[in-house]
């Protein structure tokens, strides 16, 4: 989990976007006020984002964690959803880096009196906020409040059921840490995608990467809207991913699999027969992961729900890797915070 | 300068450091990324030719304590990499070339920040003068006046295929000491 033990260590990623010493000399590498989805970013802006990660793991590492840069900074986090990890990852990032983080849950706000979403932002820029990190139920609301934000970054932290960009990217650090590259790896989500925004960042990510995608699941939770026309349409993003309902034969060769909560109220919405159902022809446990590669990733972005989407016993068992997804999310967060280019000015 | 001047450099402020350290008992380098690492390295590898220690090295990015961070464009930041302890030893930080100062002052609060040593002393290959902050070097390569608009820049094996000094004049790339 700790960054490898050696100085020349240039990060231990293959050079998958080409000439890795250009990325560094780049200086228009990264172009963005706001994080919203990865379907924005290029692959130097993904490839940069996890070079400085990387360097970032080293400060969980000291005594003292906290590095001067964003001394003076504001971040406000801003949640009209509940969320235990990405708030918290979030607010250790940005006071790592020296920032002054405040948090906000819609329900301790004038939210309660009826205050839009808009103008609790405006009213939160005007406050002289540098960073907003939103997470809210509806799809679109951070890119709603980037439209009118004249000088706060705005990040999302995930909206409704489309796109949860700092969790894709560190899902990719932490499969590209393991495995050096993903080109041509085989990376397989199980479960609730349609309805998750993980999954869909991760979609557009992995795509990107040039990982071999397999989906598998109820067809009723599959992302049909993302899918459509992947055969015949040219140059579509999703054009080599694979679709299928049965996870025995799906999990074969996997060098990742992914595995994402399932929420009660998709029995409740008749997209589902029944729990037991679902955890019968879909659950990832001990003997459905021997059938993948020896050294597969399990992978769920949590909360998990154990005896559901993964059994204990692989949740806690050597191929999980949920909590260096967790320390890799903070470092994540950092190099995000950082390349925002935090500025009056912008 | 040439490959072997360069040497013939480090050569000396390795013995340099040994005599103002009276030995390599609790010293240790860490070089300035990207070309005082390699640097670092050479002179350690050196030391333990002279003595029977080993001396540790370490690598130290400024990106995260630069005071000029947000004039800059959005930058590869790369890892501080010190794995060992910085309290009670003498720490010898290596640079390429010396120069405003800035990037001293940046990485002297970054050994702070990691422990309190008991001395920090400076090493650089080339100092080029034009100090804006008060520091200054405890060993030298060698002295290279310049003109506050010219660029001088290290090139070593380690990171460019080949060792030397280089003076650039704005667009114009010339003269290699």
């Amino acid at each position: 989990m700790l960054i490898p033990r050696t100085a020349e260590s240039r990060g231990r990623f293959s050079d998958d976007f080409g000439d890795t010493q250009k990325i560094r000399d780049s200086e228009k590498s990264w172009n963005h006020r706001h994080l919203l989805d990865l379907d924005d970013l290029s692959l130097e802006e993904i490839a940069l984002i996890h070079q400085n990660a990387q360097s970032m793991k080293e400060i969980l590492t000291r005594d003292v964690k906290k590095v001067p840069t964003l001394r003076g900074k504001t971040i406000l986090t801003l949640f009209y959803e509940p969320s235990t990890r990405t708030r918290v990852s979030f607010e250790t990032a940005g006071k790592l880096l020296s920032a002054d983080v405040i948090n906000l849950s819609s329900g301790s706000t004038s939210v309660q009196k009826g205050e839009s979403l808009l103008d609790t932002a405006l009213s939160l820029e005007a406050t002289g906020a540098d960073v907003i990190v939103l997470r809210h139920s509806h799809a679109g609301a951070p890119y709603l409040l980037a439209r009118y934000m004249t000088h706060t970054s705005i990040i999302n932290a995930g909206d409704g059921a489309h796109a949860h960009p700092t969790q894709a990217l560190l899902d990719l650090f932490t499969m590209r840490s393991a495995l050096g590259t993903l080109v041509g790896k085989k990376v397989l989500i199980v479960g609730d995608i349609a309805h998750s925004r993980v999954a869909r960042s991760n979609l557009w990510g992995l795509a990107k990467l040039g990982a071999k995608v397999y989906l598998c699941g109820p067809s009723t939770l599959m992302p049909w809207d993302l899918l459509r026309g992947r055969n015949e349409i040219p140059n579509h993003p999703f054009a080599n991913v694979e679709v299928g309902v049965g996870l025995d034969e799906a999990i074969e060769g996997s060098d990742v699999v992914m595995a994402l909560r399932l929420q009660a109220e998709r029995q409740h919405q008749g997209l589902i027969p029944s729990i037991r159902e679902y955890v019968r022809l879909w659950q990832i446990n001990e003997e459905r992961l021997a059938r993948a590669g020896g050294s597969v990733l399990l992978m769920h972005p949590g909360p998990v729900n154990e005896g559901v989407e993964v059994s204990s016993q692989v949740a806690h068992g050597p191929q999980s890797v949920v909590s260096e997804q967790v320390t890799n999310g903070v470092a994540i967060r950092m190099a995000t915070l950082l390349l925002l280019g935090l500025r009056g000015d912008s | 300068m040439t490959p072997d001047e360069i040497r013939r450099a480090l050569t000396r402020i390795g013995h340099e450091i040994l005599e103002r350290n009276g030995g390599a008992q609790d010293l240790v380098l860490v070089g300035i990324r990207t070309r005082g690492y390699p640097l670092a390295s050479r002179i350690a590898e050196m030391i333990s030719g002279f003595e029977t220690m080993n001396v540790s090295v370490g690598a130290l990015d400024i990106g995260l304590y630069r005071d000029d961070f947000f004039s800059r464009p959005p930058q590869f930041i790369g890892a501080t990499d010190i794995p060992f302890p910085v309290d009670g030893r003498a720490v010898v930080l290596v640079d390429d070339v010396l120069f405003t100062g800035r990037s001293i002052r940046a990485a002297m609060d970054q050994i702070m920040d990691l422990g309190r040593p008991k001395r920090i002393q400076l090493a650089v290959l080339v100092d080029r003068g034009h100090r804006e902050v008060p520091i200054r070097p405890d060993y030298v390569g060698k002295n290279v006046p310049s003109s506050f608009q010219e660029q001088v820049r290290v090139r070593l094996q380690e990171t460019d295929g080949y060792d030397g000094v280089v003076i650039s004049h704005g667009a114009i790339s010339s003269v290699n000491l």
